[in-house]
């Protein structure tokens, strides 16, 4: 008998059945919950925002992959820019006009993503990348919150409506816009009334979700609750998200204890805008967060730290994509430091002593 | 961290592949009939191919020395069978090159017949130095894959004074299971080998890590194991690459190799469960190493399990005695997480072959790699805690001094990294490139510099002839013209001189 093989391959032989595709597609079964309850919390209007952002998003991807003579199909199927899109349209406001939507997708896959390289080449969270832009490009409408009533509730928008709305716009329906918690106590700090003052007409923040706020970020425990599934799978590891809302909470905790009047409680911080996402989702992404355990620590206490200062301090009410990016800037210099220990040596890569 | 980490993910390194190792590792031993020709290459263990000392004709017994050692390092090689000499030629070694290796044809007369061998009933009052010498002499090899003589290795641990024997019965690598087999069906051997290796060392105790996978390997060597409370049976977590010397170090006695030292120096020292039986057999009944158990298993397979085989047999024969259901899709000489493959089924059976696996299609199937995602379940699964994703990427630049930076020499290919990846990118191939290369300019550099040394030396001869030629030169030209001197001035002397 004779027997002739091809060309040989190095070990190892066998592979894991784990894929690109299937962490992606675990992630995006992870946001689902937070992103129904979106869906359920803003009516139509914010289900058509989804699925624009992240039609647009796949197109963005698709074109640049034809520029680039690449085949679309396997790429497209590895589920990143799905993904990408879902992720933006978690941190959209829910009743953003459509061509918001278009072009944060658009935004996200090609000067985000593509542009890099492609996939694991950029250096920023392509997401982020897209809210940033559309945050400074578009600010009225980055900042429209609204508090409609929930889908299938009377009163609320029918599928059609909710269509006229997402394309028209809302100007002419009234009673709806809203304020998140941490927007209207900038808003009443700039005007001189502290926050203890003005804390009896700040909207109710709820664990639940049952807030005005981006289409899938109001739900902390619902996206907590995702975040914590993805760690048991291993996905992701603790490090990131543990150390980011370390970061949050404890210079919120002890600066509102020092002076509540100007300071929210870390609670607030905690459970406002995207810092849940952010900290599970955003923040976790692999290509843009380091890969060593104390890298991520540090990469994750750096979120937290800067979405506190740009909270507190800076122009903007919400700063969570803000960090995630100085943070992302950051990453090939905290792998450089922090490495993890090779096994016979130490830390900083001599020979252990004998 | 490395503390958190203990809470949060334990063990912190290693991957745990689908182990495939049953039903075959629970099939009893099966004894493959004396083959008509078994094809021994001179080179089956790391060092200096054994020199032959045979010619084409001869007869030899079972057991007879075909080739001796030849050097510091090497190891000699005996006839699997009785029989004469048929050839002395070439074979295809098994690597990855499939570049031919010398090899010894002995065609069987069937006879089995064995040459007269010198038993020793009392091998604990022998010298350390003998039991290393009748080692050496049966051309014992480190059977775990390394082929790493062994009679160096007791020699060093001597010297060096191991106090702790670490016995490798882990077996991680899936589908293999010949250590298994050795452990179940002659634990009695290995046990007494495991002594007469900590005799031939010095050592005082003896740790023998089992994977908890092999409940039935574990309990037979309890059982042979009991008389001895030197040598101490230590289950460990099932977990690749536990059968690794470093990582089974660490499990057992919870030290560190240091990077740029050898486990000696630490006081242990790592012989493999079969290494430990073929020493019994040549200590005890003079009996060299020719024969050996080995896993034959893969989905391409009838009856997949353990055969005690001679060496030099051709895989082809294996594959015929074990049955082939199919074709096989890929063919490889020991486990599929670093085993090598095989060209052909015309390869000989060697020393450190622990299995020939024959894989299907399905099992054979490779997924496309696809790019990194930067995910680091590299960096989790590696087992001596580098960051294969940083050397990969730098490899993939052409930037081979970068990835050293990261310590690529301290890699031990086990294959881990590639095995988890996610995108399925051939990350140990990426490193074995790598290491090649910078072992290649390694090479060229000192060849340069000897090169340099010895241009440089001839150089400062040559000036020095020259400049002791023109000493010389000036020396004689000094005398001469003293000589001149010396002589007019003798002249007005003598004029001047009275007559």
């Amino acid at each position: 008998m004779s027997l002739n093989f091809a060309a040989p391959v190095a070990a190892p032989y066998a592979n894991t059945p784990n894929s690109t595709t299937r962490i992606m597609v675990t992630v995006m079964l992870a946001l689902t919950p937070a992103t129904l309850y979106g869906f359920w919390l803003n009516g139509w209007p914010g289900i058509y925002l989804w699925i624009t952002t992240i039609a647009f998003s796949v197109l963005g991807e698709l074109l640049f992959l034809r520029m680039r003579d690449k085949s679309a199909g396997d790429v497209l199927l590895d589920g990143s820019a799905v993904l990408t899109g879902w992720l933006l349209a978690a941190s959209l406001p829910p009743w953003a006009p459509w061509w918001i939507g278009a072009f944060g997708g658009l935004f996200a896959t090609t000067l985000g993503k593509q542009a890099f390289g492609g996939l694991g080449q950029n250096l920023f969270n392509p997401a982020m990348v897209a809210r940033v832009a559309l945050l400074i490009s578009f600010p009225v409408q980055m900042t429209a919150w609204v508090n409609p009533p929930h889908l299938f509730a009377p009163g609320a928008l029918g599928p059609l409506d909710g269509l006229m709305v997402f394309l028209k716009g809302y100007a002419n329906i009234d009673a709806v816009t809203s304020a998140t918690t941490l927007g209207f106590g900038k808003t009443e700090l700039s005007r001189g009334v502290d926050l203890l003052q003005s804390a009896a007409h700040s909207p109710a923040l709820s664990g639940y979700g049952l807030r005005p706020g981006s289409l899938a970020e109001t739900s902390a425990w619902l996206i907590a609750a995702g975040g914590i599934a993805l760690i048991y799978m291993r996905i992701i590891s603790w490090h990131i998200p543990v150390a980011m809302l370390v970061g949050l909470a404890v210079p919120a905790a002890i600066l509102h204890g020092v002076d509540p009047a100007h300071y929210l409680s870390a609670t607030t911080h905690v459970l406002s805008g995207g810092a849940i996402l952010g900290a599970f989702f955003i923040a976790t992404d692999y290509v843009t967060s380091p890969n060593s355990p104390l890298g991520k620590l540090v990469f994750g206490l750096g979120c937290g730290l800067l979405t506190y200062v740009i909270r507190s301090w800076a122009g903007y009410p919400e700063g969570v994509a803000f960090a995630v990016m100085l943070m992302n800037a950051l990453t090939p210099i905290i792998d450089t430091y922090f490495k993890p220990r090779i096994y016979g040596r130490n830390r900083k890569g001599a020979p252990l002593a004998i | 961290m490395g503390f958190l980490d203990r809470f949060f993910k334990e063990p912190s390194w290693g991957v745990h592949p689908d182990d495939h190792k049953r039903p075959a590792a629970d099939v009893p031993l099966r004894i493959l009939p004396t083959p008509s020709r078994v094809y021994m290459p001179l080179q089956q263990h790391v060092g200096g191919a054994a020199r032959p000392i045979v010619k084409v004709g001869d007869r030899v017994l079972k057991g007879q020395l075909l080739a001796a050692a030849s050097g510091n390092i090497s190891a000699p090689i005996h006839a699997p069978v009785s029989g004469t000499i048929f050839a002395i030629g070439e074979v295809t070694a098994p690597h990855p090159s499939g570049l031919p290796l010398t090899a010894i044809t002995v065609e069987s007369d069937f006879k089995d017949e064995w040459i007269e061998a010198p038993t020793v009933s009392d091998p604990f009052s022998l010298a350390p130095e003998d039991i290393a010498r009748k080692a050496a002499e049966a051309g014992v090899v480190g059977l775990g894959g390394a082929t790493f003589p062994s009679a160096v290795k007791f020699a060093l641990g001597k010297r060096l004074k191991v106090s702790t024997l670490i016995v490798n019965g882990g077996e991680c690598e899936p589908y293999l299971s010949s250590d298994d087999r050795i452990m179940r069906d002659f634990a009695d051997q290995v046990v007494d080998g495991v002594r007469i290796v900590m005799h031939a060392i010095g050592a005082k105790e003896a740790l023998v890590g089992i994977e908890d996978n092999k409940p039935e390997a574990i309990a037979a060597m309890r059982k042979a194991a009991e008389p001895y409370g030197e040598v101490k049976i230590r289950p460990v977590p099932a977990r690749y690459p536990m059968g690794s010397d470093k990582q089974l170090i660490q499990t057992l006695t919870g030290k560190e190799v240091p990077s740029d030292a050898r486990a000696a120096e630490i006081g242990v020292l790592v012989h493999n469960v079969s290494t430990c039986a073929a020493v019994h057999r040549a200590v005890r009944h003079g009996r060299p190493l020719i024969e050996r158990i080995v896993t034959l298993n893969g989905g391409a397979l009838q009856n997949p399990g353990n055969i005690y085989a001679p060496l030099g047999t051709m895989v082809g024969e294996l594959l015929a005695f074990a049955g082939l259901k199919e074709t096989p899709a890929r063919l490889i000489l020991g486990g599929p997480m670093m085993g090598t493959p095989l060209a052909h089924d015309r390869i000989p059976l060697v020393k450190g072959a622990s299995g020939i696996l024959a894989f299907n299609a399905r099992e054979a199937h490779r997924p496309e790699a696809g790019p990194c995602i930067r995910c680091g379940s590299c960096a989790d699964a590696c087992p001596m805690g580098l960051l294969p994703l940083e050397m990969a990427a730098r490899i993939r630049a052409h930037d081979l001094e970068g990835a050293e930076t990261f310590a690529l020499s301290d890699c031990i290919s086990c294959g881990c990294c590639a095995y988890v990846c996610p995108s399925h990118i051939p990350l140990v191939h990426y490193f074995s490139h790598a290491k090649g290369e910078l072992a290649a300019s390694e090479r060229s550099k000192l060849r340069s510099e000897a090169t340099k040394r010895l241009a440089e030396a001839k150089m400062a001869r040559i000036d020095r002839e020259n400049k002791e030629k023109a000493e010389a030169a000036a020396r004689r030209k000094a005398e001469r013209e003293a000589a001149k001197a010396a002589a007019a001035q003798a002249t007005p002397q003598t004029q001047g001189e009275p007559a």
